[in-house]
């Protein structure tokens, strides 16, 4: 599905921020990709839908070789990868339900956009897709009105308008309190499995990243030092991707908390919700 | 630690700016006033006749009151004129300056040629008065209201132009960054990012803009470009006081309820 090899970006400013990182995404996993500030996590996941220029190397999507496409082939595929960021990105003085539509704009005309008037198709996927991320009847609500774990739901719902091939995520739980965060978590691995669709997370919470993602990379000065299933991160491995520090509390103990691997069985969605609400 | 070594590690004396830092502060003050002394020297003020000013003004003052309140009805047509100047003026600046805005703005310009388009309009509008502009434009088009509409709009496109690029300059690069990362078009991304988060600065300066207009709109009619204002050259010239004092007031009120206005309007966009 997604491949990357030999990925390098080096800034204009002569940092290095990625030499020579490559893997492969082949079946639709949840990937956590973890490691310290600066590392590159920003820069791998903005390198694969070029947000941010590679210098050099290759990335794969299906049989796309994202790397050679001109501007409007680029835009088409950008359509195939959904992106989510830490810090939301809505269109704050937009409705929630023009910031979920504003997912299909690759699809639909400047005119239809400017008038908003999506394809009546469009706009059903977006009446159950807000009822899916659990903001049904907040369609008309300013997202500027919404509290942080609402509007990573808008988030997610855009990013998974645009039918993805590939969830690119950028850090989407660190604006949130942990609580939130275990939710919106909780929310984007579902939605990812149900889907089928691999997802690219950058975390900084590495407990967070062993409880729900299926598989963890470690980067580390731009070169990917760990890759394997969640439960082989131990502390010889996080030393190794952070450096020296007592790792025993951060390591997510086997019977601690009662779940091993991702957590299934959500709590009540709505009554999270409003609870997540009420906190404003 | 000895007390030698504690006081020179922890002093009482702290100075905000060095001998230097003050010595070059002094010579700037210094400039300054060499600057002012300098104008006044050049100018070659007739200082003889401010010796009776204040008589000057008070006669002045004497002759101007009461206003002439029959001169009422000459005044409501030409009055409403300037409003209407003022307002099409506007409305005009919004149409044109937006593109340019666009144009002017480092992040949206397409390339730096068309940055430099940009800015040169918003500059050369800017570097010329309203009332140049009439001047202008009554060439052009002949005495009226339709030299005043234009000369108010080429004025307010540097001003607007120039504060809504600024606006674009400063948004939140993250939402274009979202929208992109949906497969828009650059178009789609204007309209869809970036407009929605300038929108109320565009809303607030049209409405501050406007509330300008009329007032310097008030002074066209100088020139033969429409409104209140050739009535006031007139008044002026023939000393009816009484007429051009009602003017003022009449002029005052307008100026006051449109400030009402403007805040009342910027005051509820969101």
């Amino acid at each position: 599905m997604l491949t990357i090899s030999n990925l390098e970006k080096v800034y204009p400013t002569g940092t290095k921020a990625l030499s020579g990182v490559g893997f492969t995404v082949d079946t639709p996993q949840v990937v956590a990709i973890i490691g310290p500030s600066g590392a590159g996590k920003s820069t791998l996941i903005r390198c694969i839908n070029r947000l941010v220029e590679p210098t050099r190397g290759l990335v794969k999507l299906h049989d796309t070789d994202i790397l050679t496409l001109n501007r409007s082939e680029l835009r088409r595929a950008r359509r195939r990868m959904g992106m989510i960021f830490q810090e939301y990105n809505l269109v704050e003085r937009l409705t929630v339900m023009e910031n979920v539509l504003s997912g299909r704009l690759g699809y639909v005309s400047f005119w239809r956009a400017y008038r908003r008037k999506f394809p009546p198709e469009d706009v059903r996927a977006a009446f159950v897709m807000l009822e899916r991320v659990g903001l049904a009847g907040y369609q008309d609500t300013r997202a500027d009105a919404l509290s942080g774990g609402q509007r990573q739901r808008v988030g997610i719902a855009r990013a998974l308008m645009q039918k993805p091939d590939l969830l690119l995520v950028d850090e989407p739980t660190a604006s949130l309190d942990p609580k939130t965060a275990r939710e919106i978590m909780r929310l984007l691995v579902e939605l990812a499995h149900d889907r089928g669709t691999p997802a690219l997370v950058n975390i900084h919470d590495v407990a967070l990243a062993q409880t729900f993602a299926d598989r963890i990379i470690g980067l580390r000065q731009g070169e990917i030092v760990f890759d394997d299933t969640a439960d082989q991160v131990t502390e010889a491995v996080l030393t190794d991707i952070y450096g020296e520090e007592d790792w025993s509390t951060t390591i997510r103990r086997e019977g601690n908390g009662a779940d091993n691997g991702p957590e299934t069985k959500p709590p009540d969605d709505k009554n999270g919700l409003i609870r997540e609400a009420a906190a404003g | 630690m000895t007390a030698e070594q504690h006081a020179q590690k922890h002093p009482q004396v702290w100075r905000r700016f060095s001998p230097r830092d003050t010595l070059l502060r002094y010579i700037w003050y210094l400039g300054a006033v060499a600057v002012v002394v300098w104008s006044i020297s050049m100018l070659d003020i007739p200082w003889f006749y401010f010796l009776d000013a204040h008589l000057q003004a008070y006669d002045l003052a004497y002759r101007m009151w009461p206003p002439d309140l029959e001169f009422l009805e000459t005044l409501a047509n030409p009055l409403l004129e300037t409003i209407h100047i003022a307002t099409l003026g506007t409305a005009a600046t919004v149409v044109i300056a937006f593109p340019i805005a666009f144009l002017a703005a480092r992040n949206t310009s397409p390339n730096a040629f068309t940055w430099f388009v940009g800015r040169f309009i918003l500059v050369t509008s800017r570097s010329v008065n309203t009332v140049v502009w009439g001047l202008l434009f009554v060439a052009i088009f002949g005495p009226g209201p339709m030299a005043g509409i234009w000369a108010i709009a080429f004025r307010s496109i540097g001003f607007m132009g120039k504060l809504v690029a600024e606006a674009i300059e400063e948004i939140d690069v993250g939402v274009v960054e979202a929208i992109e990362s949906t497969g828009a078009s650059r178009l789609q991304v204007l309209w869809y990012g970036i407009l929605p988060q300038v929108l109320p600065v565009i809303y607030g300066t049209t409405v501050y803009r406007w509330d300008i207009n009329i007032r310097e709109s008030t002074v066209l009619g100088f020139v033969g470009a429409g409104g209140i204002g050739i009535l006031l050259y007139s008044s002026i010239n023939q000393f009816q006081w009484q007429e051009v004092s009602l003017m003022l007031v009449a002029v005052f009120g307008v100026v006051l309820i449109s400030e009402f206005v403007s805040a009342a309007v910027r005051q509820r966009i969101t």
